[in-house]
């Protein structure tokens, strides 16, 4: 059938299976709304920002485990997505964002809302296409999928001018997709495998080390089955966070800067690692030279450009996490003996640990007068859904979610890890709601980071997702504020908010519930009437304004220097 | 250490930015870069001359591998390509050192493809080190213009890459 390529364009994302996409029109797409206009099958939100709108994609998108849609104008609308899909590049989210685009007659001339955003987002897109007939459109939307879902999974950006929205074509969608250049490798090399069931056998002092490749590759049961077959320990990066349960004793929780001491301890002195859809990232191995250097190293990831990148490696295994872990089992299902004498070798290691553990366990000091963040995230747990998906924002409140809140089931942290992205959270957890629309979702967010997305309460409220706001206020940009104490004399540059903001008005004028607990023995009171209240509600809890986030390996240090009390 | 990577791309545009792209912004080294399409009109073939230790070469590969319109990226060691670069060079020639330069021209069975009172142009091809020796020889003499192509390699052997 002949369809203009707006029509088309929606055709493909329900073909892909997209209910929901998040977008804000102008001039260059206003072709694709009037399509929308009528097109029953997809789910509009329009958020009041397109990062947010990109943010929401996201979060949709780790939520779901799908791919996440969003849809903004040429020009300004686009370059507002350029820190949604760094966030999302970083943190391997995958995506397809749609842009319009000035008529291809106009291309280079400057022309009104006109910007090259292919070339703005070339470094942080996994692919791009400037879509120039609207014959190829179909194909272009096909191929754009697959690259954003496969492999190491990644944003796509589609650039589409507003007369290829307009032109029409027979509109057939491809079967299947083949491109020369784009071969992912799955399965992870035998030998290779079997080489590392080896190595890892005859280690004294194992540690696994998860990133979020388990969470993308859905691979949290196979990994829990094996640390448990195993009995070895498991410490994971803020990334990683759910992809093993924090109430299993073989949990370590989090590692790096600001992680739990007997993670460090463990990856600083074991004897063979065994790293998972993870990568190295600075603030996870802290200074290089003397991170983990007793030990061997066995790195498993999609992506081969991940290993051997910042640390040195001993036995590579490209292919996804899932297959390689379920060959993992199969291998250590055959010897059962070699496994018995493993668990009796490594028993010193875990009483080692337990000792780390019970020398520094992850504590904060609990007050009667003043509420601690810690606390507040602890309550958190306690009182919400086994289920529920929090998001945060960056900073403080991120390392103490990452820290007290004790994951337990993937694709219940939404946080951004890489870029480190301020103004990720409610976004974020409009998507997931958006989702989810019976689960409980929570945003946990600073004073700082919520005041760069706060718009989007408009969104929340007009589209009644009922997302609960955690807003742990200490007046400062907390992280930022920690490292000016520590590292700058206590010179704090720009960092106090000044003005003290009345959040539960704030709340209010766009007609959502706003709370306020101001003592620690209001906490709880204040969660449960939030959880109780429907639609979104802002809770704002007037934290210790100087408490920390520890322990802190300072920036460039060893691990296993860590800042305990300070 | 120096190496030569050739790398089949989709013949499309905006290949070329990705490719270059990957390398600024990942602070990889070009020293020359040559493109142009094969003969299968779908594909080009870039050489690039690069430099960096075996880790930083590891990742250049890879890194070039995971662009969605690389094909294939070959890795050429020393002894395993052909390596050749051409250059037009335009050089003083006046009074006595005319002769000299025909000397030098010669010497290096290259070719003068434009003269004028003044001034000789040189076409010269080989390998980048044979090129360079002709230009120091002809540095002193008073050297008015030079373009160089930048290598291209090819594999020895009965071996041929597609494309």
């Amino acid at each position: 059938m002949k369809m203009n390529g707006a029509k088309i364009l929606l055709e493909c994302l329900k073909l892909e299976g997209v209910d929901t996409i998040f977008g804000y029109p102008g001039g260059t797409v206003i072709n694709i709304y009037d399509e929308l206009f009528s097109f029953k099958d997809i789910h509009h939100i329009l958020p009041r920002h397109e990062q947010a709108g990109v943010h929401a994609a996201d979060g949709y998108a780790r939520a779901t485990g799908k791919v996440g849609v969003a849809l903004a104008t040429s020009g300004p609308g686009a370059t507002n997505t350029v820190t949604g899909i760094a966030t999302a590049y970083m943190d391997s989210i995958p995506l397809v964002v749609i842009t319009g685009q000035v008529p291809t007659a106009l291309i280079g001339n400057d022309a009104f809302q006109e910007v090259d955003i292919i070339g703005i987002t070339r470094p942080c897109t996994k692919h791009s296409f400037l879509v120039k007939d609207v014959r190829d459109l179909a194909t272009i939307v096909k191929e754009a999928f697959y690259i954003a879902r496969t492999g190491r999974p990644g944003p796509v950006l589609i650039d589409l001018p507003k007369n290829v929205q307009v032109a029409t074509t027979e509109f057939k969608y491809p079967d299947s997709v083949e491109i020369r250049g784009y071969k992912p490798t799955i399965e992870g090399h035998p030998k290779q495998v079997e080489k590392a069931v080896e190595m890892l056998l005859t280690a004294k002092k194992p540690v696994i080390y998860v990133g979020g490749g388990v969470i993308l590759a859905n691979a949290a049961e196979e990994l829990t089955a094996l640390a448990r077959k195993l009995n070895v320990p498991v410490t994971t990066t803020l990334m990683g966070l759910g992809s093993f349960p924090e109430t299993d004793p073989l949990s370590l929780g989090l590692l790096g800067m600001h992680g739990t001491y007997y993670a460090n301890m463990a990856m600083t002195d074991c004897d063979l690692l065994l790293a998972i859809g993870a990568r190295f990232d600075d603030r996870v191995t802290g200074k290089i030279a003397t991170f983990a250097t007793h030990a061997k190293i066995i790195h498993v990831d999609v992506d081969p450009t991940s290993i051997k990148k910042n640390v040195r490696v001993d036995l590579p295994i490209v292919g996804d996490v899932k297959d390689v872990l379920k060959q993992q089992l199969k291998f250590i299902e055959e010897r059962a003996d070699k496994v018995r004498e493993f668990k009796q070798a490594i028993e010193p290691w875990l009483k080692e640990i337990d000792g780390w553990k019970a020398k520094h366990p992850l504590t904060y000091k609990q007050s009667t007068s003043v509420i601690k963040p810690q606390y507040v995230i602890q309550k958190l747990r306690e009182l919400s859904d086994e289920d529920a998906i929090i998001a945060t924002d960056v900073g403080q409140h991120q390392m103490w979610t990452a820290q007290f809140f004790g994951f337990t089931r993937p694709r219940t942290l939404l946080s951004s890890g890489g870029l480190g992205t301020m103004g990720y959270g409610l976004p974020a957890a409009m998507g997931a709601q958006a989702a989810f629309p019976d689960r409980q979702v929570i945003a946990i967010c600073g004073d700082g980071g919520f005041q760069m997305n706060l718009q989007e309460l408009a969104t929340l409220v007009q589209n009644r997702l009922p997302v609960k706001i955690c807003i742990l206020n200490n007046n400062f940009l907390g992280m930022v504020r920690q490292w000016q104490e520590l590292f700058f004399d206590k010179r704090y540059s720009s960092t106090c908010m000044e003005l003290p903001i009345d959040f539960i008005k704030l709340a209010e004028a766009f007609g959502a519930t706003g709370l306020q607990a101001t003592k620690p023995d209001e906490v709880e009171a204040t969660i449960k009437r939030a959880f109780n209240t429907p639609g979104p509600v802002l809770m704002e809890f007037k934290i210790a304004r100087e408490e920390k986030v520890l322990p802190m390996v300072p920036a460039g240090a060893s691990l296993n220097e860590m800042v305990l009390n300070a | 250490m120096k190496h030569t990577i050739a790398v089949l791309v989709e013949n499309e545009f905006g290949v070329l930015s990705r490719v270059a792209g990957l390398f600024s912004g990942r602070g990889f080294n070009i020293d020359s870069l040559s493109v142009a399409p094969t003969n299968d009109e779908t594909i080009s073939r870039m050489t690039i001359v690069t430099r960096g230790d075996e880790q930083i070469l590891e990742q250049i590969t890879k890194q070039l591998n995971k662009l969605i319109d690389v094909i294939k990226v070959i890795d050429f060691t020393d002894e395993s390509a052909i390596e050749r670069e051409l250059a037009l060079i335009k050089v003083s020639a006046e009074d006595e050192s005319r002769a000299e330069v025909l000397r030098i021209v010669d010497i290096f069975r290259a070719k003068i493809i434009d003269v004028t009172a003044k001034s000789y142009t040189i076409e010269a091809t080989g390998a980048p080190a044979k090129i360079d020796a002709i230009l120091e020889l002809l540095r002193p003499l008073g050297l008015k213009e030079l373009v160089r192509t930048g290598s291209i390699a090819i594999g020895r052997g009965a071996k041929g890459w597609k494309g």
